[in-house]
Order: C-alpha cells, then sequence, then structure tokens
C-alpha cells in the first residue's frame, strides 16, 4: 500500500479503524452505558470526515490499481451520506434512549454501513462494489431486527435479509456475465472492450446487476421489501434507511453505468427509464391508502426513487447533476420528517397511525408549521426545495430528449402530491378528536425546524449546491 | 426607486413574518393587532403600486420598471410589468385592503388567516410581475397554498372536499405548464419571458404514433398551458372545482379567488399562449370560441338553477370568463381590450357580489335563497348596493361590465359572428338569473321571523363598498383610464400576432 492509496482511501480507513475501535471499547468498557459517549464520538466524526471530506478534496486519484475512486462525484455522495447519518444518530439519541434500544452496537453498526456507502460510492471494480454493498447491508440487516423481542422487528430482519440475499445473488450472477464477456471487473477495463461493440452477455449482465442494485435503492418492481421493512423496524432505523443507503446505491448505479457502460446510454437508459415510471406511479399509488406513515414513507421513498433515475435514465451529465441534487433534497427533506415521526406519541408509547395526526396544529402550531412545510416540499409544490429538486429531473430529462418521461413525472407527482396533502389536511382540518403527543429532545426539534427553514430558504439558491453537483457531474460523465 | 415592483411585491410577505414571528397569543387584542397590521400591509402595498402607476408610460410597450438578479439553475430573478400586467398589479393592491377590512369580523385563527391573505398577495403579485418563466410558474403555483388553507380551515362544511378538489385540479393542470415551460427551454435556451416573446417555436406539423400534430411543436405547448390556465380560468368544462370552492370558501377567500386568482388564468393566455404561440393560438382559436360561447349559454342556465346564492355567483364567474378567453383568442384590437377590461371590471363587480353575499351570510348564516325575501324593508342601503352590482353583473351601459362585455362582442363578432351570436345570448341569460336572484332576496314581503331583526350594513361595510362602486361607475362612463394604458401594449401583441401568422391564415382570419 503505497502513500497514495492511503491517502485516497483514508475516509473509509479512518471510519473501519474507528468501528473496530469503538466495538472493543464498548464491548470491554460498560456495554451499553458507553452508548450515549459512543453516538456522539460516532457522529461527531461523521461530521468532522464530511467537513474534511468537503473542505480540502480536489482533484481525480485512484488507489489499488483503480480498485478505488476518489473524484469530485464520490466526494459529494460522502459528505451527503455523512451528514445525513451524523443527523439521524443525534435526533435519533433520545428516541433510543427512552424505548431503551440504545445498544452500544448501534453507532458501530452504522459506522460499518457507512464505511461500506462510502465504499460503494467510490468503487472502481465490480469487487470493490461488491465488498462495499455486501457491508453496508450487512449491517443494515441487523439494524432492521435489532428490537430483538418484537416480531415485527425480527420478521422485517428477517426479510431484509432474505430478499437482500437474493439481490446479492442477481448481482454476483451479472457480475459474473460482465466479466465473462468482458474479461475484466475493473470498471475502466470493462469500458474500454465497448469499442469494439457491446455483446449480448454483457447487456444481460448489466441488466441483472441493475436489477440488483434497484432493489438496493427500493424502485419498483423490486420494492416489496420496503413497506415491512421501514414499518417493522424501529423508527429511528427506518430513518437511516430512508436516507443515507439510498444516497449511496443511487450513486453507485451512476457510477457502475457511467465509469463501466458510459457508451452505450442506450442500452440501460430504457431499463432506467422504465424503472423511474413504475415506481413513481406505484409509490404514489400505493401511499394513497396506508394509515401508517411509515409505510406511507417508504412509498414516498419509492416515488421518490422513481425521480432520481429520471435524472440518471437521461444519461447526461446534467442527469447525474439532477440526480445528486435530488438525493441531497430527498435526504434533508427525509431527515426532517422523520425527526417528526419519532416523536409521535400517545399514552407513552409510540405510534405511526396516521390518524392520530388529527387536529394537530391546536396543540402544535409550530410543529405543524414546519410539517406542513415538510409535506409541501415532499408533494413538490413550489416554492419549498422539493419542486426544485423535481424541476432538475424533469429538465434534465427533457434535455435529454425524454419528453415523455418528464411528463409522466409530472402526472405521477399530481397523484402523489395526494396523500401528502392528506397529512396536511389532518394536522390543519381534521375533525375533532385527541391528537397524539410530540415528545421532542431538542436536537429533533432544532433538525425539524432547521430542514423546514432550509425547504423553505433554499430558493434563494440552493444554498450553493447546484455548482458543486456540476463538478461532481462533470468528474464522473466525460 | 429601482426595486419598486420587488417592494411592492414583498411588503405583504414581510408583514406575514413579523405577524407569525412576534404576534403571540390569540386573545382580542392579539387579533386587532394581526387585523390591523395586514390592513397597514397591504394599504402600504396599495399606496406603493400608486407609484408605479404614475411612472408608467402607456406609450412604451416595452417591461418597465424591470429588475433582474442571477438566480439558480441560471434562471433569472426578474421582474417588470407593460400594459397588459400593471392594472393587474394595480387590481390585486387595490382589492387586498378591501378583502381584509371583509374580513374583520373573522374570529377563529385571526393571525393565521391574515398570515395566509397576505401571502397570497405576495404571490398574487409575483405572478403578474415575473419576467421569468419558472419565476412565473413558482408563484402561480405557490399560490395554491395559502389558498387551499384558506378554504380547508376557514370554510364551510364541505370544505375538505372542495380544498383538495380545487388543488389537485389546478395542480394537473399547472405541472402539464411546466412540462412545457421545460420543453419551451430546451427550444429557446432562455426563461426569459421578453427573450420568448420575441423567439418563435417551431410550427411545422410532425407525426407522433401515425397522428398529424397540425401546428406541431406550438400546438402541444399551447395544450400543455391552455391545461393550466384553462383551469385557472375555468373554462367549460374544467370549471367544475371553482362552484364547490366558492361555496366552501369564507367571504374573503371568494373574492380573492373571483376577484383576482380567476385573473391569472386570463393573464397567462395573454402573456404566453397567444403571443407565443400564435400559429397554435390561430389553429386552436376555433375551439377556444365554442368552448367559451358554451360556457357562457351552460353556465347561465345552470346558475338559473341555483339555490345557493355563492354558487350562483360563481357560475355567473364562469359565465363572465367565457367572454374574457373570447376576447382574448379574437386576438384583434377590440377583443383584447374587452377582454382585459372585462377582467378588470369583473374583478371589482365580482368581488363587491361575493361581499354583498358575505353581508347577508355574516347576519344570518345562511346563504340559501329561499332563506332570505323583503330584505329591502330593513337593510334600504345594502338593496342599494346589492342593486348596483347585479345591475353591473349584467352589463348595464354606464356600469364597467358593459364596456368589458361589449369590446369582446365587437372584436369576436368580426372573427366568427356564429359564436358571437351565440355570446350575447348570455346578456340575456346573465340578466334573468342575476335578476331573479335579486327579486327573490331583496323584494317581496318580510315575512321570514329571522330576518325581522336583521340590520342594516354598518360603516365598515359601507366604507368597503365606497371604493367598489366609485370604480365600477368610474370605468363605466370613462373606459378610456384602463384602454389608455393597455392600449399601445395590446396593439402590439395583436400586430406582432397578426405578423407570426403564415399567409393563409391572416388571409383566412381577414376573409371571415
Amino acid at each position: 500500500m503505497t502513500a497514495n492509496d492511503f491517502n485516497t482511501i483514508l475516509p473509509e480507513f479512518v471510519l473501519a479503524a474507528f468501528a473496530l475501535g469503538a466495538l472493543m471499547f464498548g464491548a470491554y468498557g460498560g456495554k451499553d452505558k458507553v452508548a450515549p459517549t459512543l453516538v456522539w464520538a460516532t457522529s461527531g466524526l461523521f461530521i468532522a470526515l464530511a467537513l474534511f471530506i468537503g473542505l480540502t478534496g480536489t482533484g481525480d486519484r485512484t488507489a489499488f490499481g483503480g480498485m478505488m475512486v476518489d473524484d469530485a462525484f464520490a466526494r459529494f455522495a460522502k459528505v451527503v451520506i455523512l451528514t445525513a447519518a451524523a443527523a439521524i444518530l443525534l435526533m435519533t439519541q433520545d428516541y433510543m434512549q427512552r424505548w431503551a434500544l440504545l445498544h452500544f452496537e448501534w453507532p458501530v453498526l452504522v459506522t460499518l454501513s457507512v464505511v461500506g456507502m462510502c465504499v460503494m460510492v467510490s468503487s472502481g471494480d465490480l469487487m470493490a462494489l461488491y465488498m462495499g454493498l455486501e457491508l453496508q447491508s450487512l449491517a443494515l440487516y441487523v439494524l432492521a431486527a435489532m428490537r430483538r423481542d418484537s416480531a415485527k422487528s425480527s420478521e422485517a430482519g428477517l426479510k431484509y435479509f432474505v430478499l437482500g440475499a437474493l439481490s446479492s445473488g442477481l448481482f454476483l450472477y451479472g457480475a459474473s456475465l460482465a466479466y465473462g464477456f468482458s474479461g475484466a471487473t475493473g470498471f475502466a477495463a470493462i469500458l474500454s472492450t465497448l469499442g469494439q461493440g457491446a455483446p449480448v452477455g454483457l447487456i444481460i449482465g448489466l441488466v441483472f446487476m441493475l436489477s440488483a442494485l434497484a432493489f438496493k435503492v427500493s424502485a419498483a418492481p423490486f420494492h416489496m421489501w420496503t413497506p415491512d421493512v421501514y414499518e417493522g423496524s424501529p423508527t429511528p432505523i427506518t430513518a437511516l434507511f430512508a436516507t443515507a443507503p439510498k444516497v449511496a446505491a443511487m450513486c453507485l448505479i451512476a457510477r457502475l453505468l457511467h465509469d463501466a457502460f458510459g457508451p452505450i446510454p442506450g442500452q440501460w437508459g430504457q431499463v432506467l427509464a422504465a424503472l423511474a415510471v413504475v415506481s413513481m406511479f406505484l409509490g404514489a399509488i400505493a401511499a394513497i391508502g396506508q394509515r401508517n406513515i411509515k409505510r406511507m414513507m417508504a412509498y414516498s421513498s419509492i416515488a421518490h426513487m422513481g425521480y432520481a433515475l429520471v435524472g440518471l435514465a437521461s444519461g447526461t451529465a446534467e442527469g447525474v447533476q439532477a440526480m445528486l441534487i435530488y438525493m441531497a433534497i430527498y435526504v434533508t427533506m427525509n431527515v426532517g420528517t422523520f425527526s417528526f415521526i419519532l416523536s409521535m406519541e400517545r399514552d407513552g408509547k409510540p405510534i405511526s397511525d396516521i390518524q392520530s395526526l388529527n387536529m394537530f396544529s391546536k396543540k402544535e402550531p409550530l410543529k405543524a408549521l414546519a410539517l406542513l412545510i415538510l409535506m409541501f416540499s415532499l408533494a413538490g409544490v413550489p416554492p419549498m426545495l422539493g419542486f426544485f429538486g423535481k424541476f432538475y429531473v424533469l429538465k434534465a430529462a427533457v434535455d435529454a430528449g425524454l419528453v415523455w418521461l418528464a411528463l409522466a413525472g409530472a402526472v405521477a407527482s399530481v397523484i402523489g402530491a395526494y396523500y401528502y396533502l392528506r397529512i396536511v389536511f389532518l394536522i390543519y382540518f381534521g375533525k375533532e378528536s385527541e391528537p397524539a403527543d410530540s415528545t421532542m429532545a431538542p436536537v429533533q426539534w432544532a433538525v425539524m425546524v432547521a430542514v423546514s427553514a432550509i425547504m423553505l430558504f433554499g430558493i434563494v439558491n440552493l444554498f450553493g449546491i447546484e455548482p458543486v453537483a456540476a463538478v461532481a457531474a462533470q468528474a464522473l460523465v466525460q | 426607486m429601482d426595486n419598486l415592483l420587488s417592494i411592492i411585491t414583498f411588503i405583504p410577505a414581510v408583514a406575514a413574518a413579523i405577524m407569525a414571528v412576534f404576534l403571540r397569543g390569540d386573545d382580542a387584542a392579539a387579533q386587532m393587532n394581526a387585523k390591523w397590521l395586514a390592513l397597514l400591509a397591504t394599504s402600504a402595498a396599495f399606496l406603493v403600486s400608486l407609484f408605479v402607476l404614475t411612472g408608467f408610460d402607456p406609450a412604451n410597450t416595452e417591461m418597465q420598471f424591470v429588475e433582474e438578479y442571477d438566480w439558480i439553475l441560471g434562471l433569472k430573478y426578474k421582474l417588470g410589468v407593460d400594459g397588459i400586467s400593471v392594472l393587474f398589479v394595480m387590481l390585486t393592491t387595490f382589492l387586498m385592503p378591501l378583502t381584509i377590512a371583509a374580513c374583520w369580523t373573522v374570529e377563529v385563527r385571526v393571525k393565521e388567516y391574515m398570515i395566509a391573505f397576505l401571502l397570497l398577495e405576495t404571490l398574487m403579485l409575483g405572478v403578474f410581475c415575473a419576467l421569468d418563466m419558472v419565476l412565473f410558474y413558482l408563484f402561480f403555483e405557490a399560490g395554491l397554498i395559502p389558498m387551499f388553507l384558506i378554504i380547508g380551515i376557514w370554510g364551510g362544511k364541505e370544505r375538505i372536499y372542495a380544498a383538495f378538489k380545487f388543488f389537485l385540479y389546478t395542480f394537473l393542470g399547472s405541472v402539464l405548464m411546466l412540462v412545457a415551460m421545460i420543453a419551451m427551454y430546451w427550444d429557446a435556451g432562455t426563461t426569459d419571458i421578453p427573450t420568448l416573446l420575441r423567439h418563435s417555436f417551431a410550427s411545422d406539423d410532425f407525426a407522433i404514433l401515425g397522428f398529424t400534430v397540425v401546428g406541431g411543436f406550438q400546438t402541444l405547448l399551447w395544450l400543455a398551458f391552455f391545461a393550466s390556465f384553462a383551469v385557472k380560468m375555468p373554462m367549460w368544462p374544467v370549471h367544475t372545482w371553482l362552484p364547490d370552492a366558492h361555496v366552501q370558501a369564507p367571504t374573503a377567500g371568494s373574492v380573492v379567488l373571483a376577484a383576482i386568482m380567476l385573473k391569472m388564468g386570463g393573464y397567462g393566455f395573454l402573456r404566453f399562449s397567444l403571443p407565443m404561440f400564435p400559429v397554435a393560438s390561430d389553429l386552436l382559436a376555433p375551439f377556444i370560441f365554442w368552448l367559451s360561447a358554451i360556457a357562457i349559454v351552460y353556465t347561465s342556465l345552470v346558475a338559473l338553477a341555483q339555490s345557493d346564492m355563492k354558487k350562483l355567483i360563481a357560475y355567473s364567474s364562469v359565465a363572465h370568463m367565457g367572454y374574457v378567453t373570447m376576447g382574448i383568442f379574437a386576438a384583434n384590437q377590440q377583443g383584447v381590450d374587452g377582454a382585459i377590461f372585462q377582467m378588470i371590471s369583473h374583478g371589482f363587480i365580482s368581488g363587491a357580489l361575493f361581499l354583498c353575499v358575505g353581508v347577508i351570510y355574516d347576519r344570518m348564516h345562511t346563504r340559501e335563497i329561499d332563506a332570505y325575501g323583503g330584505l329591502v324593508n330593513r337593510m334600504p342601503a345594502y338593496a342599494t348596493i346589492f342593486m348596483f352590482f347585479t345591475m353591473a353583473n349584467v352589463g348595464l351601459p354606464g356600469t364597467s361590465g358593459f364596456v368589458g362585455e361589449f369590446l369582446v362582442l365587437v372584436g369576436i363578432f368580426q372573427v366568427n359572428t356564429w359564436a358571437a351570436a351565440v355570446a350575447t345570448t348570455g346578456v340575456i341569460l346573465s340578466a334573468a338569473y342575476a335578476l331573479w336572484l335579486y327579486r327573490r332576496v331583496v323584494f317581496g314581503e318580510l315575512i321570514k321571523e329571522a330576518l325581522k331583526s336583521i340590520t342594516d350594513m354598518d360603516r365598515r361595510e359601507r366604507a368597503i363598498f365606497a371604493p367598489l362602486v366609485v370604480m365600477t361607475l368610474l370605468l363605466g362612463v370613462y373606459p378610456a383610464l384602463v384602454t389608455d394604458i393597455i392600449g399601445p401594449s395590446v396593439t402590439a401583441l395583436v400586430t406582432d400576432y397578426q405578423a407570426a401568422l403564415p399567409v393563409s391564415g391572416a388571409t383566412q382570419l381577414a376573409q371571415h
């Protein structure tokens, strides 16, 4: 390992070392008693690394003969992933403590999955990609089942694991086909073989790999696990599922397609477009009937992934930029929304029933207002940021000539608006009844208010994310 | 001042922010503070907007008071007004203080109510001032949120159904418009409205799935914009959200909806559809004429059958908007002049009519026509005012309602005689439903027990109606007040439009 290799993977290395150290510290240092300290330390490390990556990273570097890549695209994704994970850790602290879920494994597992995500977004080889993917997924399987005495949580963990293993199998099969027909596992090497035309076997392998990755981002029709896992897992873990891993997997798709299959966008563009359309409509329609807000958010995330895929389906740098902006906004909105869902309780028990939000605005006007902003933003109504996310991807699709896809996205967004509106309707105009309590730790409250303020004031210049995302996209798409 | 339009646009929003942050409590004093602050802010916006009116040069058909800053995505924050939009800005700033004064009797969640109206004013002004397509869309669409809340929180019994219907109908329309806007950007490379007005979009026929699209790209864009503006106007047959929304909205909400928000649709046709897609407009004008003619006759007949006062006036609004769309797509000086005039005048008249309903609704808490009768005995002042606006609604010469309808009919007659003939029957029908409504509510013996102790309008209510009466009369006897301002801009619009048509289209037009 040369100094250059080491520098390139420095963030992953630090995280992995930290995870192992924290595991030891937890195991020998008083088990769950040190969990709060570990959570603070972990989120502090995430934020420090995010700042480090965001502020000091420049240029393109590769390590281990192209296994790992460090470019603007990877850095953008890593900053989003780390920030989201840190926010999730901080805001769920209080919830975990109150419901006796705060085991010291929680921050350790999160760190491990974050290492996996970082490897995913900066992989330059099918092997590295698979390693990252599995590291991330295995940590998440365990987390889904973290409430050991709850049948639902165990069920969620098992379901996630079985289906996840299936998708890993699909991926491996696809990867072996790709290897067989191109003779290489490195993205750059696969890319160079495409010059002589794309053999059918390679395309089939690509489709297999895409299906597996679609499973990871929960794009329809590979979404089946999402609602159950979201509902069954403890809410903090659902919040994690809905944010950082989605960014990682979405960026991984972009990475794989552009770095290894860049010259043949015609081949994968259609697959992504089909996934996008099905996801947008399924997410929008299936969410309408949901009574549980976590299930609703599951379908909402399916629909949102559809929009992000619209950006990727356009196959241009602009599309990648749109996807990055979309994912950053999506993650922010979800962090805000989940900080509220965490606080929903009644008679001292956490609940997730949508009906319990009835007339919530009477009880907590400020939180209701923040939730209103978040819901309109999720629905993509201007002037909230959520609109700009949709605007970017639709614009990218139209620019790439996929007008029909943009139209489908537009129509689906109207259908999708209905269920977000239903929440607004409940909190503001529901029938008089006893609304849920909302107990919020200061961090949660701060996160929620900050996120809604971001949604509202982002309209000024999107907090300067646009040029950064453009640079990131340029790094990926040459 | 360079930023006059921004100042006008954002005065109400700033007031709303102040109210949200600093105003605490929900007691009577806090409520009064909220009301006075809202009144102050809307009046201030009106006073500042007078500078725009006095500084406006009607002879100049370019955009005036332009301000431009860079924004995200290569978009621009660009505001400006020309002869077509300046009066809509004035209409909005003029009506908003009256609207706020009209909701003085609201007692439920006053602060939020005022905030919603102030934000709504900012967004409406933004629509009329925006010179960037996406900025326009932003304001256009964001206006749905406060209106959704106004209907949903302070509305009548069926408010939830109405709020949802209102939101989803208009949202669907506008999202299609967004896609068209993106396509326009793709084609023209800019979202700047003045530049787009000079851009000519392709109008060559092409085939999709075996169907030939006559008018090509322009037709597709035109249809997408039509989806949005037709719902907003609203045009028959997508008008069905309007009666529901009106009936359920509180009085002030109805006033804003009818007097200002509907005009966004007409303004949109004038700003986008007509000048940017002339070939498609010419091609589809007959379609618009007949939709409008149907709207005028059909909704007038439906109005006749209503038992709810607000619903009746809502249907009458749809009919009057039918004249507006006809006038716009007649695309000659009289037609477009008439359409704008009709929109301004309808702003005053329909606003006043909804306020008239509000006056008695505040007293009796019912809008059923059958619950009233013989009000003239107890409420002479009310009967006079209501009579005045009923007549204005019918289009009595001397009121502004006459000028608008007359100009439109003159304009449309030159283009499509049959549609003009059908539309003219609307004048008779409107007299029928309006006068019949008036007779049932105001005339007759006062026999209903509940009405025996009803009181006439108080000073506040009279003060609200006074400016409306003045404006309706003034525009009725001296319409040049409006036409002088809009005239040159409309002439430029119509000239450009006719010039952009292919020769065959122009000659076809001349032969009619």
